[in-house]
């Protein structure tokens, strides 16, 4: 007979899930996690690492159009959009069996079903039809988020994708429409348009990466048009018409205008929502809020017992955000002093569209509107030596401090790798650095991230290659 | 595979503790239950079980090791048949290094020890720096002062005094937020007294001139050192920080035992006997003490109270410690809920918590929290004494010896029994007229015990 009492069980093996039972196992506390599909979640096989993956290819396919600037002549070279999804796939699986491997170092028991809060400390787990009935003293939800879908705008799998079948596209579209100007529907279209496809993004507000600091917005949106992707800002979509082979699309803009495109297929990224339903939360009492559980800053519920995390819960809907409150809570569980809640602002962003997008904190608008008096540094990657080598002269940093205090408010970031080099910043803004701090510290020559410093250093007119 | 075995917490308010004794050695199999070791922190001794089955592949921390951090590596466990591989040890060792401090004297007290048998005057001057600041931050190494750079430049700007704030950041660093809700130019006495008492200690805390070393006084040889075990040093540390950072104030009160006297010479008489003859309970004058205190905590729940920084918690049951002197120290194990229980359970209950405490057997949560104590020195024929809160509790009585005393009644000298009880109660939770009533009740009960059915 299997074990069916434990200290903790997580429902949900995602990033959020399964850092949670591995920190509970940490702290001495028997685990188990449940999970309906595959040990990652979403992340590890359906979104951040696959996208990676194809984006990785994507990046390859666009250096080799650029071989001659480097010295290097070849032609006729092909892809083969098989291949390149089945690199993608083996890179998720390696990873799933690696959280499995990690499961079973920290000897924590791996539930297969979908599970239901049936009562206080209880669980009912369904696999394969039959209910198996288990209890624990506390129980971390997190069961994560699905793509967002409107009515009249269904996803079918063949002609309408959500971010699924966008990433196994069993051949490659000629032209996709992508409704939704958000990190997901942006690595889509810089993927698809990156290896040749008509690619049409459609934004209802008036700018693509919405969330992101107008400036990087603005410079993100001319370096896509650039790229031949077409960006229609203030638009939505009120018709989806699913030919044979194709979707005919009726855009309105913000004047009222109409207007019809044909695409082969439409990539559907408009936002998520929570995973709250058939998991037993209005029996239990616990609150939801639009599609998402409503949960304290340690991630409880107001249920004695049940806690929630991740995608599940408030945003940013993040990984790291996710991995970071399942550390949160078991810590809480276990009982360790001093843990502090997560603080949103110091959850940094990054979108790995070419070229890449990375942010932290506040954008300078929202900075000014605070009433706070702010200084704004910014250095382009054209005055970096290193970015220069590497042929990514292409980018801008972007510091936003408060003017009294020397607090960084917000750091933004476009270029090459830009998304390796935010943490600098996360960090500075984690460990409450000031702009003098930041100013005093010593960073490696040649390497893109001298960028940072200078724009620390232009913040107060001092930045020096520029 | 191999798996690292944890210093363990056996209270959510542990840190570090002693590794005392290893019950196993390298090559032994262990399965689940099996006694590992034996780890005392600053209250008990408790036995540490083996959570997962396997064979001891190494020892990492030695018996004998004072400030084990928890959750660091004590040994290694092998699954059956397995092999210490080269690479186990040295990344458990890493974490070891950290973990186990050295037997260094604490800051402060450190140089003076290593250095005075020869140099005993060179450090007199140091050992009494002038307090350079005027509120208590509990400095954590030395007297220096852990503060993001952010909150520093806030604090310069807003006039805020550092010292005054209690860090609310990791390992009680100051964080911009500490400052941002300070007030200009006022230190925050009552923010800095919790974060002192659970973490800063006497030596940590600045604004204090630092008492001499009294070895200083004395010649080597004409005395004998005992060195301090954790419990000396967990009394040393949390009542100092009590009677420091609480503000104390006493209220004394005569009760008159005549009655109570009679009544548990009647109830002792009448308890039924086993078969070897022994009575199935004998209640002491101190078993009515700690249910009369019950009683009238649950009648004046402004008593039964813990201070917080923002807010009173007041609590809903009497929990009741009492005060056991043991040969190493003293602790107060708590009878729960004791407003529920009865004069036979409570004496019972005292009877067993005061055993297990000599043995050093107590589980954490048999001592750990409570609303009130009771700490009685009446069996010694100490008249009247004054005690220290134990905090998170804001009051404790001092119950003196119940003794033949004249009073005078109606105009007449009477002979009587009487005992003398003071209360030490924390201003910031109990002000004294609320104490004064408290008392009122408690005399009362213990007056005329057979109020307490009431």
């Amino acid at each position: 007979m299997a074990d069916t009492n434990f200290d903790v069980i997580v429902v949900g093996g995602g990033p959020g899930g399964y850092v949670c039972a591995i920190r509970c196992a940490q702290l001495g506390l028997k685990t188990a996690v449940v999970e309906r599909e595959r040990l990652g979640g979403i992340c590890l096989n359906w979104g951040c690492i696959p996208t990676k993956a194809l984006l990785r290819s994507s990046e390859i396919w666009h250096l080799m159009h650029r071989l001659g600037e480097f010295g290097f002549s070849a032609d006729n070279f092909k892809f083969d959009i098989a291949k390149i999804v089945a690199r993608s796939r083996a890179v998720s699986q390696q990873l799933s069996n690696g959280v499995g491997f990690l499961m079973k170092k920290h000897k924590i028991t791996v539930i297969a079903g979908e599970a239901k809060l049936t009562g206080k400390g209880k669980l009912t787990v369904m696999s394969g039809g039959k209910p198996s009935d288990y209890t624990a003293k506390n129980i971390v939800l997190a069961t994560g988020a699905r793509a967002r879908t409107l009515p009249g705008m269904e996803p079918d799998g063949l002609l309408i994708w959500t971010y699924r079948e966008a990433m196994v596209p069993p051949s490659f579209p000629k032209s996709l429409l992508v409704v939704g100007s958000g990190a997901i529907g942006i690595e889509f279209a810089s993927f698809y348009r990156t290896l040749g496809a008509e690619v049409t993004v459609v934004e209802v507000l008036d700018r693509v990466l919405p969330v992101e600091d107008e400036e990087i917005s603005a410079f993100a949106a001319k370096a896509f048009t650039k790229q031949g992707m077409k960006l229609k800002t203030g638009t939505t979509v009120t018709e989806l018409k699913k030919g044979a082979d194709n979707v005919t699309c009726t855009l309105k803009a913000k004047d009222g205008k109409l207007e019809t495109i044909t695409v082969d297929r439409v990539i559907l990224a408009m936002g998520i929502v929570g995973n709250v339903e058939n998991i037993g939360l209005e029996a239990a009492g616990i609150k939801v809020d639009r599609t998402h559980v409503v949960a304290g800053k340690f991630g409880e519920t107001g249920v004695d017992g049940v806690w929630a995390i991740g995608d599940l819960v408030g945003g940013p809907w993040l990984a790291h955000k996710a991995m970071h409150e399942g550390v949160i809570v078991a810590e809480k569980i276990a009982g360790v002093k001093g843990v502090h809640p997560l603080n949103t602002s110091n959850v940094p962003g990054c979108t790995y569209c070419w070229p890449q997008v990375a942010s932290v904190g506040m954008t300078e608008a929202k900075a000014k509107e605070s009433g706070r008096k702010i200084k704004v540094g910014k250095f382009p990657f054209i005055g970096n030596g290193k970015a220069i080598a590497l042929g990514e002269a292409e980018g801008l940093v972007k510091t936003v401090f408060d003017a009294t205090t020397g607090e960084l408010l917000g750091a933004h970031m476009i270029g090459a790798e830009v998304t390796e080099l935010i943490q600098g910043y996360v960090i500075a803004k984690t460990g409450e650095l000031t702009d003098e701090e930041l100013a005093h510290t010593i960073f490696p020559h040649p390497t893109l991230s001298e960028m940072m410093h200078e724009a620390v250093l232009a913040a107060d007119n001092k930045a020096m290659h520029i | 595979m191999a798996t690292n075995i944890l210093m363990p917490a056996l209270s959510p308010t542990m840190e570090e503790g002693k590794l005392a004794r290893w019950l196993v050695k390298e090559g032994d199999t262990v399965k689940s239950g099996t006694i590992l070791a034996e780890i005392e922190t600053d209250k008990a001794t408790m036995e540490f079980e083996a959570v997962d089955e396997g064979r001891i592949g190494k020892i990492l921390v030695p018996e004998g090791s004072e400030g084990v951090k928890v959750n660091a590596p004590i040994a290694i466990l092998l699954d059956e048949g397995e092999k210490l591989g080269a690479m186990d040890i040295p990344a458990a060792m890493k974490d070891i290094k950290a973990a186990v401090k050295s037997e260094i004297a604490p800051p402060g007290a450190g140089g003076a020890q290593s250095t005075k048998a020869e140099a005993p005057k060179a450090e007199a001057p140091k050992a009494a720096p002038a307090p350079s600041a005027p509120a208590a931050h509990p400095a954590g190494e030395g007297n220096r002062l852990f503060a993001s750079p952010l909150a520093r430049r806030i604090a310069a700007q807003k006039g805020v005094d550092l010292a005054a704030l209690a860090g609310s950041g990791p390992r009680g660093r100051i964080v911009a937020h500490d400052v941002e809700h300070a007030q200009p130019g006022l230190p925050r006495p009552a923010a800095a007294a919790p974060a002192a008492a659970s973490g800063g200690g006497a030596q940590g805390t600045t604004g204090f001139a630092a008492l001499p070393d009294a070895k200083l006084f004395y010649k080597v040889g004409e005395y004998e050192e005992i060195p301090h075990d954790s419990m000396r040093k967990a009394i040393a540390k949390r009542l100092t920080a009590a009677k420091a950072l609480i503000p104390h104030y006493y209220l004394t009160i005569d009760c008159n035992l005549t009655s109570l006297m009679a009544t548990r010479e009647a109830l002792n008489s009448a308890a039924p006997k086993n078969k070897e003859k022994q009575p199935a309970y004998k209640l002491s004058v101190n078993d009515f003490v700690v249910k009369a205190s019950a009683m009238a905590l649950i009648r004046h729940p402004d008593v039964n109270a813990s201070w917080t920084d923002t807010a009173i918690l007041r609590h809903k049951h009497a929990d009741v410690g009492i005060a056991v002197a043991i040969p190493s120290g003293l602790i107060t194990p708590i009878v729960f809920a004791a407003e529920t229980k009865g004069l036979a359970q409570i004496s019972n209950e005292v009877k067993e918590l005061a055993g297990k405490a000599k043995d050093k057997k107590l589980k954490p949560n048999e001592y750990e929290g409570g609303g009130f104590s009771v700490s009685n020195l009446g069996m010694f024929g100490v008249k009247e004494f004054t005690s220290i809160i134990n905090p998170p509790q804001s009051c404790i009585i001092a119950v003196g010896a119940g003794e033949e005393r004249a009073i005078v009644v109606n105009g007449k000298i009477e002979v009587a029994t009487m005992m003398s009880v003071t209360m030490s109660c924390d201003h910031r939770v109990v002000d004294g007229a609320t104490g004064a009533k408290f008392l009122q009740t408690f005399k009362q009960f213990i007056e005329e015990p057979a109020s307490m059915l009431l």
